[in-house]
């Protein structure tokens, strides 16, 4: 509690509303009830993070789900066979698997169209999206930063309630019937009146309208916090990379998710008054529906992606024992990311806007690609000549780098005119956006879940088996998703239940792809669970970090530290500077010495 | 949790006001950090306001520049009067605002109470203009007009030496669906029509969730919360209130004046 600016009305001493001050904040308060109370009412950030956790793990198993469902339906082509003179219709996987095996190919393509829908929504807007800011964020920047809490706690709190409030409306959507508009809500689809899911569609606007909020919510605490509560020595080039992504992913979150607000709820008034701004049948223009929704989707892909870099950032450095490679160009490019974000969103209408608007979105676009680089090869140049340990968040970031390049370098040719029309609409964009999406965010998500799992629960995972079921995401996400490279340039489009049988050697590769990495998450899944039941008791430093959080226990106190820490060497120092609670007993795999040898 | 502890201190507290024994919440150092926090914080949002309007901004130059006819048509049927009342009542309610915080500041309570409330009347004024003489008019019936100009309408009626006229409604001109097509001289009237009211009915939202605020600040002010110890509520709620007048000041020329 000593602050070297406290001030005359009375800073010192002043504990608010905590009862421990000393005791783990995953101390529980009484019985199950009080705990649950607890928890329910807290505004300490690291279990609003727990709590967002939780919640996006649930939504990333729901959204799964439904992508094995697809994956399920394109094991076949849906074929009509003639067996007796009367037509038959086979491969319609899951209307067979909904009920009615002989339903007819237009209903089941209606049920395909509904899962993955299902799918993009929940994956992008609730999982993809708060995932990484507001689970591994909220527990970690107040951290980082030497802080005791967010800015805004209370405003932290109300954005876990209005995440949640969001996802039960898209639920909701669900449970009624689903939504076949796909996850981006174009017009005419989402507003044709006819339409009998009516409701259904208000809804899932309305769902990722509210989720907005609580988008916008975390992002504007973040930036205040990063601005007024970094502790005293700690200045902007002292703070870690990751604090730098999350700064750069709120500047994001704050400016774009407003624009994609006012859409959807002009899309809502199209729906419910036909206010005609949007639907071509009552003059309005669907190409500007187009517009706005990509001036927010495009910025807010890199709202996926910039946490996912900061987590790459803070693991090869510290699993290198390396000083950061290029920490200002990192800490530069995240920005400038950021900024180059809102110049591109022209890219996703390159076949539906004029030909000079798609030139000069295309060059916009390659922008995007220089600080990406300046990142990627920042990491490698850290990797040399580093102590690299081999464990699993350091397997997951050589991992990252190597889906993480051939998903950036898939793009430019989906960012050149030329190639783009051969390309667009087919699978080549799917496997494109799930190599940076999936082989980049999920991926970084998942090297920092381990990397910090000691920190947040106090519990050391079991690192032989979480690097089996890292090779074995490894090996799943690249048979799922390369495919889909070759099925995309030899025609394959998306977003079909069916396709022409020459495709199906690929589809099923694919497929099978797909149960392989079902078979790695689930196995993270039991690891990590199980981590929390018989796992080792983790040091407060296992890594030999030298950023702030690895000064407080693991887990960390209620109030985040003893004493309120001081910044005195470098984030990255590991050159000079002695790790805090590092002892070499604690590093579980690090240069196994065989029996008998010496250590020199 | 941690902000309203009153009686955190004791007996020697207790007799003070709440703005005179404020101690900013735990994880702040000092109530300076605090405070530029929560004003940081505030002008983030206001960022998201005024791109939130920006979208229905863009689409309004957009649809203006496919249809001049239809929007030149539309905005004819506006009353500038009535949206220049409008405009200056919430200046007005800008200024007694600012004023508020200025009385917070140097401790003049009874002042603030008056500001707050004036600009909660001033509030609550520009909506009940707005309904009643700008949407029930174009929804059904007779109204009451203070321009001449508009006297061409078939006016009956007139009261106050001509100042004053009543006005058969011009009906059917509402949002979307809603819209009666009879009415409509040109085929994307409805358009201008849903714009006018997604624009104004936005604004108008803002302008009643002021209410609610200030509201709240004259409630807190009553029991002596606001002092020049602590008034970061008056002051980011003020700040909440220009945007939703600025926003106004966009609107106003770009829906009634220009033709």
């Amino acid at each position: 509690m000593t602050t070297l600016h406290g001030d005359i009305h009375g800073a010192h001493g002043h504990h608010g509303g905590h009862d421990h001050h000393d005791g783990s904040y995953l101390e529980r308060k009484g019985g199950m009830i009080a705990t649950i109370i607890d928890w329910a009412t807290t505004i300490d950030h690291k279990k609003i993070g727990v709590m967002y956790l939780v919640a996006v793990l649930t939504m990333f198993f729901v959204g799964g789900i439904a992508a094995m469902l697809i994956r399920y339906e394109l094991i076949d082509p849906v074929t009509i066979a003639q067996v007796d003179g009367a037509s038959v219709t086979e491969g319609t996987r899951l209307a067979a698997l909904f009920g009615d095996k002989d339903m007819s190919v237009a209903e089941a393509d209606r049920i395909y169209n509904r899962v993955m829908t299902l799918h993009g929504a929940v994956m992008v807007f609730m999982f993809i999206v708060p995932g990484i800011p507001a689970s591994l964020g909220n527990f970690l920047l107040p951290l980082m930063l030497g802080a005791k809490d967010v800015a805004f706690p209370r405003l932290n709190l109300a954005s876990w309630y209005v995440y949640v409030f969001g996802s039960i409306f898209g639920i909701l959507a669900i449970v009624m019937g689903g939504v076949d508009t796909g996850w981006t809500f174009y017009t005419p689809y989402s507003s044709s009146h006819a339409d009998p899911g009516h409701w259904r569609v208000v809804f899932m606007i309305l769902a990722a309208f509210i989720l907005g909020f609580s988008s916008i919510f975390t992002g504007l605490n973040f930036i205040v916090t990063v601005h007024k509560l970094r502790a005293p020595g700690l200045g902007w080039f002292d703070l870690p990379l990751f604090v730098w992504a999350m700064y750069s992913t709120s500047v994001i979150q704050v400016l774009a998710t407003p624009v994609i607000g006012i859409t959807l709820l002009l899309l809502v008034f199209e729906r419910l008054f036909h206010v005609g701004i949007f639907d071509p049948a009552l003059g309005g223009d669907p190409v500007l529906f187009q517009h706005f929704f990509w001036f927010y989707s495009h910025p807010v892909v890199y709202v996926m992606i910039l946490p996912g870099m900061g987590i790459i950032s803070e693991c090869i450095a510290v699993h290198s024992r390396k000083q950061i490679f290029g920490y200002k160009a990192i800490a530069f490019s995240s920005l400038s990311i950021a900024a180059i974000s809102f110049l591109v969103w022209g890219h996703h209408l390159f076949t539906s806007e004029g030909e000079l608007a798609a030139t000069i979105f295309s060059a916009l676009t390659f922008l995007v690609a220089i600080p990406t680089a300046v990142k990627v090869f920042n990491w490698i140049g850290t990797l040399y000549k580093g102590s690299i340990q081999i464990n699993t968040p350091m397997l997951y970031t050589l991992f990252f780098l190597f889906t993480f390049s051939i998903g950036g370098l898939t793009g430019l040719p989906l960012g050149a005119l030329a190639t783009d029309l051969h390309l667009h609409d087919s699978y080549f964009v799917v496997a494109h956006f799930h190599y940076v999406m999936m082989g980049g965010t999920v991926i970084a998500f998942l090297a920092g879940i381990h990397h910090w799992w000691p920190k947040m629960f106090g519990r050391m995972y079991n690192e032989r088996w979480s690097m089996f079921a890292c090779v074995l995401v490894f090996i799943g996400f690249n048979t799922t998703f390369f495919t889909q490279f070759f099925l995309g340039t030899r025609g394959m489009p998306r977003r079909y239940a069916s396709y022409l049988p020459e495709y199906q050697t690929l589809h099923q590769i694919s497929s099978l792809g797909a149960g392989i990495l079902l078979v790695g998450f689930l196995l993270h899944l039991a690891l990590l669970v199980g981590s929390l039941i018989a796992g080792k008791k983790a040091p407060a430093n296992p890594w030999g970090g030298l950023t702030f959080e690895w000064e407080a226990d693991s887990p960390p106190t209620t109030h985040n530290f003893h004493h309120e820490p001081i910044a005195k060497h470098g984030p990255y120092a590991f050159d000079d500077v002695v790790p805090p609670h590092c002892d070499p007993k604690d590093y579980p795999l690090a240069d196994p010495l065989p029996e008998g040898a010496k250590a020199h | 949790m941690t902000t309203l502890d009153i009686n955190h201190g004791g007996d020697a507290k207790a007799n003070r006001p709440y703005h005179q024994t404020y101690t900013q919440a735990s994880h702040f150092r000092s109530k300076d950090e605090e405070f530029d926090a929560v004003k940081i914080g505030m002008w983030l949002f206001l960022a998201t306001e005024v791109l939130l309007f920006a979208g229905l901004f863009v689409g309004y130059a957009i649809f203006r520049m496919m249809h001049p006819e239809a929007f030149a048509n539309g905005s004819h049927y506006l009353d500038w009067k009535w949206g220049c009342l409008n405009t200056i009542v919430l200046l007005f309610s800008s200024w007694t605002i600012a004023t508020a915080i200025g009385n917070a500041q140097r401790n003049e309570q009874k002042a603030l109470r008056r500001n707050l409330l004036i600009t909660i009347a001033c509030a609550l004024l520009f909506v009940g203009i707005k309904l009643t003489f700008e949407y029930m008019p174009k929804w059904s019936g007779w109204f009451l007009s203070i321009d001449p100009a508009l006297s061409h309408y078939e006016s009956s009626k007139t009261a106050l030496g001509g100042m004053l006229h009543f006005v058969e409604g011009y009906g059917g001109k509402r949002p979307g669906s809603l819209f009666d097509y009879p009415f409509a001289e040109n085929p994307y009237e409805p358009m201008w029509w849903s714009i006018y009211y997604c624009a104004t009915g936005i604004h108008a939202t803002h302008v009643l969730i002021g209410v609610g605020l200030i509201s709240w600040l004259y409630l807190r002010a009553r029991k002596l919360h606001f002092g020049p110890g602590h008034y970061n509520a008056v002051e980011i709620v003020g700040l909440y209130w220009h945007i939703v007048d600025l926003i106004w000041i966009f609107l106003f020329p770009l829906l009634y004046l220009i033709h």
